[in-house]
């Protein structure tokens, strides 16, 4: 039995997770449109490669990763593209971004695939790497960080640990669970590939207690011989349990300091489907199409765990699981602690939307007026990331950007805990969050103003250089005009001095006439 | 009486190279405050402060020829760093040098008006517009720093300013509005958490 730690703060939540979790995996319906956002990972946006009118088939590569930390986007399901323009995504922000739309023709004919069935253990790691990117697989946990690059240690480095990420520790989301109870050999399949594409030694799977029936389905899934190396772990239900660094603390008793990543401590923390994607990808040579999205909360009336193509348009999902829609009050993407909300319903499902949760008033009132803090204390005892958040908001609140960094706000792995328990009802998170993203502004208007300082200097360097040119050519030609003028004297003089000694030869020459004459 | 004169000697003549060694080794060059206040504006090279550059205007400063609110580029971020910086109070920007901008903003060329005259090449401070006599010019939206200085010279009125459109990475969460302000005055206090 593995001893487990326990991290700092941390919160006891009602789950909420039993609603969804009645029924099995339900196939949703293709839709009619599939709105494919090029941004569905964190780095660059792919670029597009097919054009509009060009028919597509399911699974083939529609826009390329563009730099090393993007994804490529693969057509969900075959059809025509309609359009690659500006739609309404799922982000804070509602500001729309370029999609590639796809009239689907209900064939759901399927492009050539390679599978690699069991050859992969006989491949390179950076070649199963390669295979990783080309799938288009990015974490599904809800961050959407490129997989590939968490599956390359870099060189020197030897991964001991691969943690597989099943804590799922947010209310109302069970996405995971649902794949771990439903399809535990999927996850273990991809599992063992990301082993060996990283050379780990050991591999552990936590899962919060709460999920009995995952637990045991995992278990029962492994075999003698994968139960030497995979070890299905029980952790206690904690918010933010799930988390990376306090994953890691739990099963490992490391604790990461600021800016440390765990590769550094040769850990690497997956998703379980992430995992479940990688298997696929590898041994079926399927790419990312198609993802487990929770739809859950009281105004849906079928509540459950849909298995959902990618640019699905979240209100024809919502309508499937018979949404009321005079019921609900907001609609969440994410959970009721990180979540967002979304304004738009006919934003796609991306990768990374693990849960739609539709709440009613009653269940998540809207913002209350926020109070003054009364500095009970409450938000440090339970910040898992054992910051200050009061000093933090603080300071974020008198925008004082530099002392925000001292007090490492960008540890901040903005759960929530401190807004839920402030009895002020202060949305804590929501000034990190600005901070955050200001302090981000400030950083790349700081390089942009490096950049325009050098071109500047560079403009008034040519302008300096040309005039000095300039000065030399005009001095220059003023001594040859001088040169020329010398020459002139010189000559003057030689002709002179020529003439002179030409007048005293005459001269002498006539003395000694004279004196002849003289003598004679 | 004369081993104390010779040890005060001693450590005078120690010292005293040490100091003249250290006044070598780590001399400074140039002017760092000029480089610090240069630093905190905002590279627009606009002029607006009266200066030719930012450089010049943080010579002013740093000389104390020029105010510290004459950057309307900058607004208030700049003047409370400078103020911060430099131990001044702050104050609101200067009125007869500009109003600060709502928005960051870029040029673009109308190309199908430009005549190529190259005259707002030369007028751009930081080489951001590309083009070559009787050619059609465009800006570089990258590099362009918004002064404007590119609009005057233009004979055919073809230079345009644009709003720079916001974009996924470039958004930031907007400040929390909804909170009462009764308490915005007092200062943090360092270490009253209960940690």
């Amino acid at each position: 039995m593995r001893k487990l730690t326990s991290f700092h703060g941390g919160l006891k939540l009602n789950g909420h997770k039993k609603m969804s979790l009645q029924e099995p995996i339900i196939t949703a319906d293709i839709p009619d449109e599939l709105i494919q956002p090029l941004h569905q990972h964190i780095g660059e946006a792919a670029s597009p490669i097919v054009e509009v009118g060009e028919h597509v088939k399911t699974g083939q590569i529609i826009a390329h990763a563009e730099g090393f930390v993007s994804a490529p986007v693969h057509a969900a399901s075959s059809g025509t593209v309609t359009a690659i323009e500006h739609r309404s995504i799922a982000h804070p922000s509602s500001i729309k971004d370029t999609c590639i739309v796809i009239q689907t023709d209900g064939k759901d004919e399927w492009t050539e695939t390679t599978p690699h069935a069991e050859d992969y253990k006989r491949m390179d790691p950076s070649g199963l790497r390669n295979l990783i990117r080309d799938s288009g697989i990015v974490g599904l946990g809800g961050a959407g960080f490129p997989t590939f690059i968490k599956l390359n240690p870099g060189p020197k480095k030897s991964i001991d640990t691969l943690i597989l990420n099943g804590a799922e520790c947010e209310p109302y989301i069970t996405c995971d669970a649902a794949i771990m109870k439903e399809r535990p050999r999927e996850i273990i399949d991809g599992l063992l590939i990301m082993r060996h594409a990283l050379q780990a030694k050991v591999c552990l799977i936590g899962i919060e207690d709460n999920k009995p029936e995952a637990i045991k389905a995992m278990q029962e899934a492994l075999t003698l011989q994968e139960k030497t190396i995979v070890e299905v772990i029980t952790i206690p239900t904690v918010y933010p349990a799930g988390s990376e660094k306090q994953l890691i603390k739990t099963l490992t008793g490391i604790e990461l300091g600021a800016n440390q990543l765990p590769v550094h401590n040769g850990i690497v923390v997956h998703n379980v489907g992430t995992a479940a994607a990688v298997g696929h990808a590898i041994l079926q040579g399927k790419p990312l199409i198609s993802r487990i999205v929770t739809v859950t909360g009281l105004p849906i009336d079928k509540p459950c765990n849909y298995d959902v193509r990618i640019g699905t348009p979240m209100l024809s999902l919502l309508r499937q699981a018979e949404l009321q829609s005079h019921k609900m009050e907001r609609l969440i993407m994410g959970g009721p602690m990180m979540g967002f909300e979304v304004t738009e319903l006919k934003s796609p499902v991306i990768k990374t939307t693990n849960c739609l949760l539709a709440l009613t008033e009653e269940e998540l009132p809207t913002q209350t007026q926020a109070m003054p803090c009364i500095r009970c204390g409450e938000c440090t005892r339970v910040c898992p990331a054992n910051l200050l958040p009061q000093q933090l908001y603080w300071h974020a609140r008198a925008k004082d950007f530099d002392k925000l960094q001292k007090y490492n706000l960008f540890d901040c792995i903005e759960c929530g805990c401190c807004t839920y328990v402030c009895p002020s009802h202060i949305p804590l998170v929501h000034y990190y969050r600005f901070a955050k993203t200001e302090i981000d502004a400030q950083e790349r208007d700081r390089k942009k103003s490096d950049i325009a300082r050098q071109r500047h200097e560079f403009n008034q360097f040519r302008a300096e250089r040309k005039k000095q040119d300039d000065e030399e050519r005009r001095r220059k030609k003023k001594e040859l005009l001088k040169k020329s003028q010398q020459t002139d004297e010189k000559q003057d003089a030689i002709a002179a001095a020529l003439a002179r000694s030409n007048a005293k030869k005459a001269a002498a020459q006539k003395v000694n006439t004279d004196n002849k004459e003289a003598n004679e | 009486m004369l081993e104390a004169i010779l040890v005060l000697a001693g450590l005078a003549i120690v010292f005293g190279l040490l100091l003249g060694f250290a006044a070598i080794r780590f001399k400074v060059e140039g002017d760092p405050v000029v480089d610090q206040i240069d630093a905190i504006l905002p590279q627009t090279q606009c002029g607006q402060c009266t200066y030719a550059g930012c450089r010049p205007y943080a010579e002013a400063i740093a000389n104390g020829e020029a105010d510290i609110n004459q950057c309307p580029p900058g607004g208030e971020q700049v003047i409370l760093e400078l103020a911060d910086l430099l131990d001044r109070e702050p104050k609101p920007l200067s009125e007869e040098h500009g109003v600060e901008k709502e928005t960051k903003t870029v040029v673009v060329i109308d190309e199908e008006v430009c005549i190529g005259c190259t005259l707002c090449i030369q007028a751009c401070p930081v080489d951001a517009i590309l083009g070559a006599a009787k050619q059609m010019h465009t800006v570089i939206a990258e590099e362009c720093t918004g002064c404007d200085l590119c609009i005057p010279p233009c004979p055919v009125d073809c230079i345009h300013i644009v709003p720079v459109e916001e974009t996924l990475e470039t958004w930031t969460w907007p400040y929390p509005a909804d909170e009462s302000q009764d308490e915005s005055d007092q200062e943090p206090v360092e270490g009253a958490n209960h940690a």
